[in-house]
């Protein structure tokens, strides 16, 4: 790529496009002045979308993908609870079982949860937040998209090939996935598919920590991004640490299932010998790296839904965000802590060093703990208003409270091995990235909606979504902590009928058709916003971050003027001078000060 | 945890008429005045929250830190679920009046940091103490056995050379002694499998071409189901066990039987299934149904 | 950009003393590597940035009192739009589908990422769009 980005005010060779800032009045007013007098959008229609390297354009590509990539996943699931409502069930056969929780798994994983964030959601917002016109790589950022997306095709072949999509579950261990155990080229695409998106991911990291370096507006000092952008940063940050890592172990293992390498497998090394073996792979090592990069991805798909919560929370309780800085040093205390805990999901091997790993597990709540507490103080003594967004982040805070706790459990050795590879765990990790992902991702889309397309979701079609969706998720959750305590190993077709397990999860079941009708209604209200639009304005909700200063949606290159930027929350402050932030210090008896009203 | 081994067997129930064993109490207090340090060193007299009491010793072990965790995590977690519900009763939008624009709180953000690092400690250093009980090793246990797992079944090799393997349609049934230590040496012919016995509260992930050692010291005689836990496969779902575990003397009387029969009729000792071959790595058959996928 | 090296610096930090401790803790060699590699990209790039902030001094970014005035200028120029990405994605689709079905699919994803690349030199010389 050659867009090699110079500091403010030194022109560059290039002339295509480029966005100058002509002096004017200081505090607002910024013409968007183009040499030639009008600005050259490209293409319309179809190749609008082949050909933009727009960041707006481009994150509604990820959005729509990704969310379509959420519904198969969701009607595996489905097809999944169906199969598990009786013990013996015959709607699937044990490989269809195998490949659906496996798609399940890599399609909410990798091609819904993070794609959905970093690709969608940040790739539109993050450069809005901090007054950048683009982001700092446009044609990068475009091939990324390409790259996922011929990344999420290529896993959804592998349900057109002869033996099927891939079975082996979507942490793929070894020596299962190797081309003995798992022939076939179901397991071949997931490798490759995975591939694909993850350079499309290290793509996007790199995208996102150069835009929120270098593109900020001037004034935008680093502790006056919104949470948002900082979590994004720090997101961006973990995919590079993490990625890569993956990409060089599915090389690896494509290498093991092909080219007759044995980095991943043991053969006949030390059962002959009784010593402990020595020149042979070791099945050990894909857990290790793949959970290098597995439990820094669990908070890649986490921290971005924190940071929609974060704005949404202090929008619809009309305060600033309580803690700031705390809120950002602990997501950084976050991300640090996540990368030295991969172990944690190797306590059963018996082969790592337990202590460490359990500290640092443990420790996560303490940086976690922090977020959840400035959450209740931004909405404590403020005027909460309960949108759909604000639901949908209440709904977060109840659904991570109690997956953080049983996260706390499961950090615990002895515990993890009473309950590890059970349908405990099963509910503790959905509740975890369903509580994030979904509760905290849909929150930001009922949130930027307005802001992508200019008109509203319907409010209470909203709702209802989010109460079928709340029920549901606790119908469908609670009682597989229940049946996992009882001992029912988790990815498992069928199940003994004499163990009383089947009455939890017909409940469990008929959860998840709540959450699947729920989903049905957000259908209907895209098409209802699409058919009959109410305009949104500019600024809805009366919100506190630089993008609701700009159109909705918002133009080619996001800004014609920019109000100054003196705290996280130039548009609030704009809109509300006699309501700004009270500084720090003076805000030790919360309730005898009374801020003059503007 | 050193409680006296009274109680009855192992119940699903949470019932509190069960007598209860006496415990001495721990040497070691730490964070004295926490409620899950309080909660923990009384753990017998509480309910089971939903978990096995445990029918080994290492499972009471870790059956009473699920305890202490349980009650640590209802008590945070009702604390934090009453501040938001608190929070949002309490703050529901009444007018459009703006709130004050507060952003810091110095003192309270540094109690919600320390008290939680605090409460973290106290845990880490329960489980710690758990865990090096439950992977404790004896020097010298009574018997030991060598688990094979493999697609989809399970092979016990004991001491004198006695065999029961088992598959799918036929669950083998592991012989152990009650009261003694048994030294479990975990193997894998070919992918990873998890022996797990839910009323041991224990698994451990049988690795190929790794070893690995755990003791159990089965508490009553009975019969405990067992499964595979880890994906191996198409068949998972099927790879059942069970723990049989009868009093000593009849133990060593099953042993010595089960060796006169394996001698006396050598050609109907159990055999694994012709796809397994012993000492190999991933030789393993591949999944039924999977078609050849040359490249 | 100080704040910028100094995250990452400490980055850089944090992973090489848990990295430390790890290793002489575990002494296993996969897990060392790679918190030794994750302490490296917190210390390579945020040495870079260091650099820089020492030599360009704050930026109207980095600056509390900065108006967005001040920023007046070219900011940067950014392509309008380009169809080499897509041609780029189509090409790495293409090869990695060559690994799994044929290789004989490689003859028609390498020339297209070839050609990608050529396009995108050549747009970037002529400064236009597609």
């Amino acid at each position: 790529m050659t867009d090699v980005i110079a500091p403010p005010s030194v022109a560059t060779e290039e002339t295509a496009t480029e966005l100058t800032l002509p002096p004017q009045v200081p505090g607002h007013g910024i013409d968007e002045g183009h040499s030639g007098g009008h600005e050259d959008h490209g293409p319309s229609g179809i190749l609008k979308w082949l050909t933009s390297t727009d960041h707006k354009v481009i994150g509604l590509s990820y959005m729509i993908t990704s969310l379509v990539m959420f519904y198969l996943a969701g009607i595996m699931a489905l097809l999944i609870r169906l199969q598990l409502s009786s013990p013996h069930s015959s709607l699937l056969t044990f490989g269809q079982f195998n490949q659906l929780f496996t798609m399940h798994g890599s399609l909410m994983l990798y091609l819904f949860a993070g794609p959905f964030a970093f690709g969608g959601l940040a790739n539109f917002i993050v450069p809005l937040q901090i007054g950048a016109p683009d982001m700092a790589f446009p044609r990068l950022n475009a091939l990324s998209y390409w790259l996922y997306l011929t990344g999420s095709i290529t896993m959804m072949m592998g349900f057109l090939v002869a033996g099927g999509a891939a079975s082996f579950g979507w942490v793929a261990y070894t020596p299962l996935a190797s081309s003995t155990s798992s022939p076939g080229a179901g397991g071949d695409l997931w490798i490759m598919a995975l591939a694909l998106t993850g350079f499309s991911a290290i793509f996007t990291g790199v995208n996102l920590v150069g835009t929120i370096f270098y593109l900020r507006a001037p004034g935008m000092t680093m502790f006056r991004m919104p949470v948002f952008t900082w979590n994004m940063l720090v997101t961006g940050i973990l995919i590079l640490i993490a990625f890569p890592v993956l990409t060089s172990a599915l090389i690896m293992l494509f290498c093991d299932r092909h080219f007759s390498t044995h980095i991943y497998t043991a053969v006949g090394c030390h059962l002959v010998s009784g010593a402990p073996y020595s020149g042979c792979g070791s099945p050990l090592l894909w857990q290790n790296l793949f959970w290098f990069f597995g439990h820094p991805e669990v908070y890649i798909l986490a921290l971005p839904f924190f940071g929609i919560v974060t704005e949404v929370l202090p929008v619809f309780s009309r305060k600033p965000v309580f803690g700031y800085k705390g809120m950002v040093f602990a997501t950084m205390a976050i991300a640090a802590l996540s990368t030295g805990v991969w172990a944690h999901h190797m306590f059963t091997t018996g082969a790592v060093l337990l202590p460490f790993f359990s500290l640092l597990s443990l420790l996560i709540a303490v940086p976690t703990g922090i977020k959840f507490f400035n959450w209740i103080g931004t909405m404590w003594h403020g005027q909460l208003q309960f949108s759909t967004a604000m639901l949908f982040s209440i709904g977060f805070l109840f659904a991570f409270l109690m997956g953080g706790v049983t996260g706390i459990m499961l950090a615990a050795p002895p515990l993890d091995f009473a309950v590890h590879d059970t349908y405990f765990v099963v509910a503790h990790f959905h509740q975890v990235l369903f509580g994030t992902a979904v509760m905290g991702g849909f929150a930001g889309l009922y949130y930027w909606y307005p802001k992508m397309f200019g008109r509203m979701l319907r409010e209470n079609l909203g709702k209802w979504h989010f109460w079928l969706l709340f029920i549901g998720f606790w119908v469908t959750f609670m009682p597989q902590y229940i049946v996992g305590l009882l001992g029912m190993p988790r990815r498992v077709a069928s199940y003994p009928s004499n163990l009383g397990w089947q009455s939890y999860n017909i409940v469990s079941t008929v959860g998840a058709f709540m959450i699947g009708v729920s989903f049905f209604i957000l259908l209907v209200n895209f098409v209802v916003s699409w058919r009959n639009p109410i305009p949104a304005g500019d600024n809805p909700w009366d919100a506190h971050t630089l993008e609701w200063f700009t159109t909705s949606p918002p133009p080619h290159h996001n800004y014609t003027h920019l109000p100054p930027i003196r705290s996280e929350r130039p548009t609030w402050d704009y809109n509300h001078p006699n309501d700004l932030t009270v500084p720090h210090g003076k805000t030790a008896r919360l309730k005898k000060e009374k801020v003059p009203v503007g | 945890m050193d409680s006296s081994l009274t109680s009855p067997p192992h119940g699903t129930s949470a019932s509190t008429t069960e007598i209860v064993p006496v415990r001495r109490p721990r040497r070691r207090r730490v964070g004295a005045g926490l409620v899950a340090a309080a909660f923990l060193l009384t753990g017998c007299q509480l309910p089971t929250f939903g978990e096995y009491k445990g029918s080994t010793t290492q499972a009471r072990t870790e059956y009473h830190l699920w305890q202490g965790f349980f009650i640590a995590g209802l008590v945070v977690g009702v604390f934090v679920l009453m501040l938001i519900t608190w929070a949002i009763v309490r703050y529901r939008r009444k007018s459009e009046e703006i709130p004050p624009q507060h952003q810091y709180h110095t003192l309270t953000e540094i109690i919600y940091t320390v008290v939680p690092i605090l409460i973290v400690l106290v845990l880490f250093v329960f489980t710690v103490l758990a865990e090096n009980k439950v992977t404790a090793l004896e020097s010298n246990p009574a018997t030991s056995i060598h688990v094979y797992a493999f697609q989809w079944g399970w092979e016990f090799e004991y001491p004198n050379g006695v065999k029961v393997i088992g598959q799918t349609t036929n669950d083998p049934t592991m012989v152990v002694p009650t009261g003694e230590t048994v030294r479990i040496r975990l193997d894998s012919y070919d992918v990873l499998h998890g022996f797990y016995v839910p009323e041991f509260n224990f698994s451990r992930y049988a690795t190929p071409g790794y070893s690995t050692y755990f003791d159990l010291n089965v508490i009553h005689n009975g019969t405990y189901r067992g499964q595979c836990t880890q994906l191996c496969g198409l068949y998972h779902s099927l790879m059942f066990f069970n723990v049989k575990s009868v009093s000593p003397a009849d133990y060593a009387t099953w042993l010595r039987t089960e060796l006169a029969l394996a001698k006396a009729h050598p050609s109907s000792a159990p055999q694994l299934p012709s796809g397994v071959h012993a000492g190999g790595g991933t030789s393993s058959n591949s999944n039924a149904g999977g078609l050849p996928y040359g490249d | 950009m100080k704040i910028e090296a100094l995250f990452l610096l400490f980055l850089g930090v944090f992973f090489g003393v848990v990295g430390l401790v790890y290793w002489f803790w575990s002494y296993e060699d996969a897990g060392g590597m790679m918190l030794l590699g994750t302490s490296l990209l917190g210390f390579v790039p945020g040495s870079y940035y260091m650099f820089w902030h020492r030599r360009m001094g704050k930026r109207l970014e980095d600056r509390d009192d900065a108006s967005i005035a001040e920023g007046a200028g070219v900011i940067n120029s950014f392509p309008g739009s380009s169809i080499w990405p897509f041609v780029l994605g189509m090409g790495a689709f293409l090869s990695v589908l060559a690994l799994v079905f044929g290789m004989w699919l490689i003859f028609l994803g390498v020339p297209l990422i070839l050609g990608a690349a050529a396009g995108v030199t050549a747009e970037s010389r002529r400064g236009g769009h597609v």
